[in-house]
This record gives C-alpha cells, structure tokens and sequence, in this order.
C-alpha cells in the first residue's frame, strides 16, 4: 500500500514552506530515519525524516517549489516489493502519523508561529488600504487620506517587509548607530534567534554585541540592568515573556525604580523585548499577555506595536530612550507583512497612538495582535452601515489618551479589544479614563473585548473560545450603537 | 587548593561553635598609616551607625535600617585593596559601604531622615542609596537581586575594557538566592571582573547560618563553577585586604570571577526593630571582647605603633564631629519639596 509523503509542520505555527531540496530520488529506497528532502521556512532550513521504509515512488513537488502548504502531499512512498511505477498520488492513505511524514526535531522554538483562527492580517481585508501589502516598492501619494500613513513624509519609497525583518532591522540600524548598544538573550548569536529576530546580527556585529546567555532569566535580566545602569544600552531578549516572569523582579525592582530610589541618578537605558501573549496550541505557561501587568509600573515604558513599520520605528526609539522599555512583540505577527518606509532613520515616537482607520459611529481602542480582530470588524461593520474609528494604540505606557478621548468625543463610543484577560486590563484602562475625560460624550458604556478569565487552554476549540473573536468585536460595535 | 590557602579556611568545628573566626597570624602587618587609615575609616562607620541607631530611636529614620557594626573591617579592607574606577554594590546593610567609597556622612544621614539634602533627595531611605561619582552602585532592598546587577556591572567593565572590576557583596542570606548561582556562571563562563564578597554575619535576619544552609562554607559556593574561593577572618582588616588584593588581581587580570568569604558578625540586631533573641547576649559579647575589629587596631596603634594616646583621641574627637555635623544637618535639612513626588520616574 503506497503512502503519501504529507509537507510537514515544522513549527505549530507554520502555515507553509519552500521544498528547497529533495535528498533522495525517485526510486530510491528509504529507511525510517532516512534524511528525505530540505524544507525552509522564513525562521530556519529543517530536514524531513522519513518515518516508514519503502521506495520513493513518486516526487509531487520539485525542488525549489515555494509556498507549499502543509499537509500538501509532497510524494509518493511505496512498500517494498510495490511496483513504484504503479504508484499514483492520492487515494492512498497518509501514514497514519497525522499531518507531518516525520519531522527531525521540534520546531528550534519550542512555540508556536501563526494559527489558522485568528483573523488574517489586515493586509488581507481588502479595504484597509493602510495595511495592504504592496506587490513591489510603493510610493505615498496620497498619505493625506490614508490616517495610518501619516508619519511618514509624502513621496516615501515603501517597502515590505514581515514584523520579523523589522525588528531585525531596527536593532541592526541602532547597533551601528551606537556602540553602546547589544543584544543578550537566549539563542540570539549562534542560533540566530528562536524566532530569528536576531538573525545576521553575529556576523556583522560579533560575539561581544549578540551575546548568548545560558537559560537564566532572572541572572541574565540583572545583568542586563547592572550594565545599563553603568549607561551601556542593553536590549535584553526574552524568549518569551511568559519566561521573563521569572526576572521580572529585576525588570520591575530594579529597572524600573531605580532612577526614583537614587534621586534622579541612575537611569537604566534597557529594552526587554520577545514575543507576548498567544501564539497557537502552546498552553497557559505560554501564551500570558503581558501587557497591563508591566503597564501597571512607574518607571517603565510599554510598547506593543502591530504593524512592522510601527515594531520598526517603535524599536528604534526604545533602544535610544534614556529609560526601561518594555517591547511586547507577538510571535503570530512575526511573519505578517507590512509596507515600510524605506528612510535611513525612521522612528515612531513611543507614547503616540495611531488613528489606524478613520470612522465616526465608534471608536475602536487596540494594540498589538488585538488590531487583526478590531480591523476585521470595522470591515465588516462597514458593510452593516457602522464606520468604525480603529484606533492602534502602540504604547501602552504612557498611555494616548488624548487621541482616544479626542476620537471618542467624535463618536460617543467606544469599545476595546485585547487578548490579555478581562480584569484590570488594558480595556478596563482605558474606561476608567473615558469616564473621567469624555463622560458627557459617551452615549453608551465603554465595552470592554478580551480574552476570557480562564488559562489559556490547549485544545484548539478551547483556545478559540478563549480568545476574543471578530463576532464579538462585531457585537460589541452594534451594541454601543444601538444596532 | 594550596597549604596557605587551606590554613586560612578554618575548620568546621571553629564556626559551629561561634567563636571568632582562627586569627591569621601569617597575615602581613599594616603599616602605622595603613591602620590609622583604617581605624579612622572603621570609626566613622562605628560612629555613624550608633548615631543612627540613636536617631532611629528617636523617631528621626523611619521603616528599615540596617546597621553594620562589627563588620566595618570587611567593607575597609575590601576598600584597601581596590583602585580608583572599582565599582561597588551591595544589599539593603549598605552605610558602611557608602562611607567607605567616600560618600558623605551628611548626604547618607540625611537621606536616613528623609531629606531634601539625602543622596536619593529623601526618595530612596536606608536601602537605596547611589552615587555614580564615588561608583556606588547601591543599596538593594531585594536580597540577592544587587549580585545579577553587579555581574552586569563587570560585565559593562570588560565590555568597555577599562580594567575596572565590580566589588559586588551580598551576606549569607542572599548566598541562598537562585539568581546569585546564576550569576556566577555567567561570570565564570564570560570571566568577568567580578569578586563576589559574601559577609557572612552568621545570621540571616533571625536564621543561623546552620540552620539554612547545607554547605556552610561559602568559599566553595563557586566549586561547581570553578570559580576559586577562600575564607577570610573579616575582623581583622589585614586579612581582609590581603585577600581582597589577590581576589581583585584574579578579576583585573581577566581571570574570572573570586569568592571570599568574610567570616564577621553584627552585632545589633537585623534590622533596629530585631530583639536578636536568636542568639545569646555572651554570644555577642565574645565577639565584642575577643575580635572587635576597631579595637584590634587600636591596640596595635597603641602597642606596635607606638602612637600616642592623644593622637588616637584626637581622631575619636574628629570622628565624632563629622558624625555630629551630619546628624545635625540630616535633623535641620527640610523634607523634599511635594513637587519631588513627580520627579525622577522617567528621564
């Protein structure tokens, strides 16, 4: 009985590959464990084993194919002693080991990449031109009508580029800028990153700059911060942020209040920064969202950008401030694209919302992988009548509140969308404000859209459910409006 | 391990008992200016923390205030042996260290009160002072977490190359804390220039050495990593710059982290509101009477030296002053201005 050979998963977020190279040819016999082809994905070339013995009857995909699919059949194993000739693709069972033919390792970040619930970025929704990934290199012309845009000077060359090479970029440009300026953290040099934020960085800038740490958060977290309190400018990479719980005495203690403890002596010019939140199938140990807790602090800034120029010169300006930075990346938007302004040194000022899209029946607060489901909406509220105002909050500390409250008093409305949990959260934040600055202009309650008040399950419908969802965005909205 | 080495580590026996640590009499002699710099430097940290001590009582220091008498020869002798440009850090027990890199005795009392004129304008207290001109790093109020800040500190040292090694002390206490094991890796697997003082006064808060600990001997918290390590008796200053001065070449030279263990004792309780009834009134009156680090070199001053009774008085009366002056000035200073809440969060 032949069996297909399936494009396997290589991380739990992994949606699709390049089949860069076949190690075996037609004809050829296969042995479990077997080396059978190369598959790359944008973090990391992996090898395909084989897990069950027979001839490789039939390749499906050539060498060199992009965007592969997972769970694509690949080619075509038969048994011993089965004319391969005779073998045809489907119809055959797969090998009964699920979605994968056999992986060699764990996905090298132990997390997870991208998911299918999630709504698709933004770039995706058709209308939200702001966002929409452009084919090849654009030029703003019109950045008059297009609010996102704003920042960028008109004329400006854009290109895209996924969250991932922003980040990359952004370190890149400021470790050139200044030499002050590393990267520490586990997997960043040798590995190149877990999530191959770092990646490049070893060899342009050498072992001294990228340095690799032992699994020791809270030690490496004091490090950190001892050599930025001497003004070096650490940027310290947690792997995830669910792992900097155990520093975040030094992150909180020490970081943060220092500069109050010694009178205004001891500043500590450091950025914290790793993926936060969920990503896809990884549990409650791995998917915490951060954000409200460290926006709770006194001493620190809180940044959560979702677009890549916005986690470009977002960075940038983290690593330049004189003060602790907490830089909450999210590991699904890592791969998403996004049109970036091609200048020589762009940044975003942290402490600035964005009127992401412009709408006058509701304003629609957000941040970071929240934005996916606020957009969603508003594109879909558009065609129920109800234009939405989204708004991308970027910073959560200091917090915008100017440019919510000045949206709110336009459209008497609000609601807010996080995945972090409902009870003092960043929602609840954000009404308390509006009821203090724009009580006399709202016409409904503030809602509040987050995730649920449970710990993150890890069956796939229990994590949907955990989640916030468009549908609730969407119920929300018409519900401050009276629809 | 070599033979001196081995002699200067004392015997399990010695410290179960309490006693003061073994006398080291292979230690090599302070010179006359060497011990009346160094009875000098011990008084003002004697002096200034009875003082503290008194104006604590009288309602004057508020929340927390650890004192340091009885470990003055540590932070003196470590001081000794550095150089200009070492950086020091340590926990919340931290005036003697203050006064011993050169803070002033106003600046640290005034911000023991409160005051506009304290090193941290009245905002940090006891546990959080600093000063980047004298390199004093702090003033920690969370056991432990000053020995990951100050690795990062020889981490910046050696990232700079500029020769400077981080003096980074902790007590027994915080020799127990997860993040000190995984500094000394870091340290030892970077070789940074770091020499790791643990004072071990015997007592963490009102919990014996014994009774938390199972390797008592914190020499040889670093085996595991390689890191070499040596008891020290930290009541006689001699011994204490006399290691301090091998461990600090070990880390300038780019050889990695060194451990020393300072066998001292306090003698107040862990904090001014601790009645210390772990431990016996004779407990702390032998130490006081048989190794009182100050009075160790007043004898010498006055036997070997040679020094007139007169000129040691004459340093008693000049210690008093200063500590009088800064008490004065840290009860008569104002409180910080209300406009001082708002300041210092962000720069």
């Amino acid at each position: 009985m032949a069996t297909d050979i399936l494009m396997p998963a290589l991380s739990p977020t992994m949606e699709q590959g390049k089949l860069a190279k076949w190690l075996k040819k037609e004809g050829d016999p296969v042995k479990a464990g077997d080396i059978l082809a190369e598959i790359e994905t944008d973090k990391a070339t992996m090898e395909v084993e084989a897990v069950d013995e027979g001839v490789l009857a039939k390749i499906l995909i050539a060498d060199g194919t992009d965007n592969v699919a997972v769970n694509t059949p690949i080619a075509v194993l038969a048994d011993e002693g089965e004319d391969p000739a005779s073998v045809e693709a489907g119809g055959t069972k797969p090998n009964g080991k699920g979605r994968e033919e056999g992986q060699k390792a764990p996905a090298p970040d132990m997390h997870a990449e991208g998911q299918a619930e999630r709504p698709a970025p933004a770039a995706k929704t058709g209308d939200d031109k702001p966002v929409e990934t452009p084919a090849s290199p654009a030029v703003i012309t019109n950045r008059g009508q297009d609010p996102a845009m704003a920042e960028i000077p008109e004329g400006t060359e854009m290109v895209t580029q996924t969250v991932r090479e922003a980040l990359r970029d952004a370190m890149a440009e400021e470790m050139r800028r200044d030499d002050k300026v590393f990267v520490m953290g586990e997997e960043v040099a040798e590995y190149q990153g877990a999530y191959k934020i770092t990646q490049g960085l070893l060899q342009e800038f050498g072992a001294k700059r990228v340095v690799d740490t032992p699994i020791t958060e809270h030690g490496f977290a004091g490090v950190g911060v001892g050599a930025a309190f001497t003004g070096l400018r650490p940027i310290v990479e947690f792997m995830t942020f669910n792992f900097a719980m155990q520093a975040i005495d030094q992150i909180i203690n020490s970081a943060a209040k220092t500069l109050y403890m010694s009178g205004g002596q001891l500043g500590c010019p450091i950025v914290f920064r790793g993926p936060n939140g969920a990503a896809a199938r990884v549990g409650a140990q791995h998917s915490h969202d951060y954000a409200a807790w460290y926006s709770n602090v006194p001493g620190l800034k809180v940044v959560m950008p979702y677009t890549a120029s916005d986690a470009k010169g977002l960075l940038k300006s983290a690593i330049r401030d004189p003060n602790p930075v907490v830089f909450l990346e999210n590991e699904i938007l890592y791969g998403q694209s996004f049109p970036v302004p091609k200048l020589d040194d762009f940044t975003v000022p942290i402490g600035k919302a964005k009127v992401h899209r412009e709408g006058k029946d509701v304003t629609i607060v957000s941040f970071g992988i929240g934005m996916t489901y606020a957009l969603k909406a508003a594109h879909e509220l558009a065609e129920a009548g109800i234009e939405a105002e989204v708004i991308d909050l970027r910073t959560i500390r200091p917090m915008d509140s100017e440019t919510v409250v000045a949206s709110v008093k336009k459209t008497g409305r609000c609601i807010t969308v996080e995945e972090g949990f409902p009870q003092s959260g960043i929602g609840a934040e954000i009404a308390a404000r509006l009821m203090v600055d724009a009580f006399d202009y709202l016409d409904a309650p503030v809602l509040r859209i987050t995730g649920k008040d449970v710990p993150m399950p890890y069956a796939a419908n229990l994590e949907k459910l955990a989640l916030p969802n468009v549908a609730e965005v969407i119920e929300a909205a018409k519900a401050v409006c009276y629809r | 391990m070599d033979a001196a080495k081995e002699a200067r580590r004392g015997s399990d026996k010695t410290r179960e008992k309490a006693a003061p640590p073994p006398s080291a009499s292979n230690v090599p002699a302070f010179s006359r200016d060497e011990d009346l710099h160094a009875y000098r430097e011990m008084l003002l940290i004697r002096r200034f923390e009875e003082k503290a001590g008194q104006l604590y009582g009288m309602g004057l220091i508020g929340g927390f205030c650890h004192l340091y008498i009885g470990q003055e020869a540590v932070v003196i002798g470590v001081q000794m042996a550095s150089k200009d440009g070492d950086q020091v850090i340590t926990g919340y027990r931290d005036h003697g260290h203050m006064l011993a890199c050169g803070m002033e005795p106003k600046g640290v009392m005034a911000e023991l009160t409160g005051r506009k004129g304290g090193y941290s304008r009245g905002k940090g207290g006891s546990m959080h002072m600093f000063s980047r001109e004298k390199n004093f790093y702090g003033g920690h109020g969370i056991v432990g977490a000053q020995v990951s800040l100050g690795t990062g500190i020889g981490f910046a040292n050696k990232y700079r190359g500029d020769g400077a090694v981080s003096l980074t002390y902790m007590g027994d206490g915080a020799a127990n804390q997860g993040q000190v094991y995984e500094s000394f890796n870091m340290a030892q697997l970077w070789k940074l220039p770091v020499v790791y003082v643990i004072e071990n006064n015997r007592y963490a808060m009102g919990t014996s050495v014994s009774r938390a600990s199972a390797q008592t001997d914190f020499s040889k918290r670093g085996v595991s990593f390689g890191i070499p390590g040596e008891q020290v008796d930290g009541m006689d200053v001699r011994a204490v710059r006399e290691a301090a001065t091998r461990a600090i070449a070990h880390a300038r030279d780019g050889e990695g982290p060194y451990i020393l263990e300072m066998q001292t004792y306090r003698y107040r309780g862990h904090s001014m509101s601790d009645p210390a009834k772990y431990r016996t009134k004779d407990e702390v009156a032998r130490m006081r009477e048989e190794s009182d680090p100050i009075e160790q070199v007043r004898k010498r001053l006055l036997g070997a030296h040679k020094v007139a009774e007169d000129e040691i008085k004459a340093v008693d009366a000049k210690v008093r002053e200063i500590v009088n002056e800064s008490a004065d000035f840290a009860t008569s200073d104002p409180e910080p201005d209300p406009s001082e809440l708002w300041t210092d969060i962000l720069l």
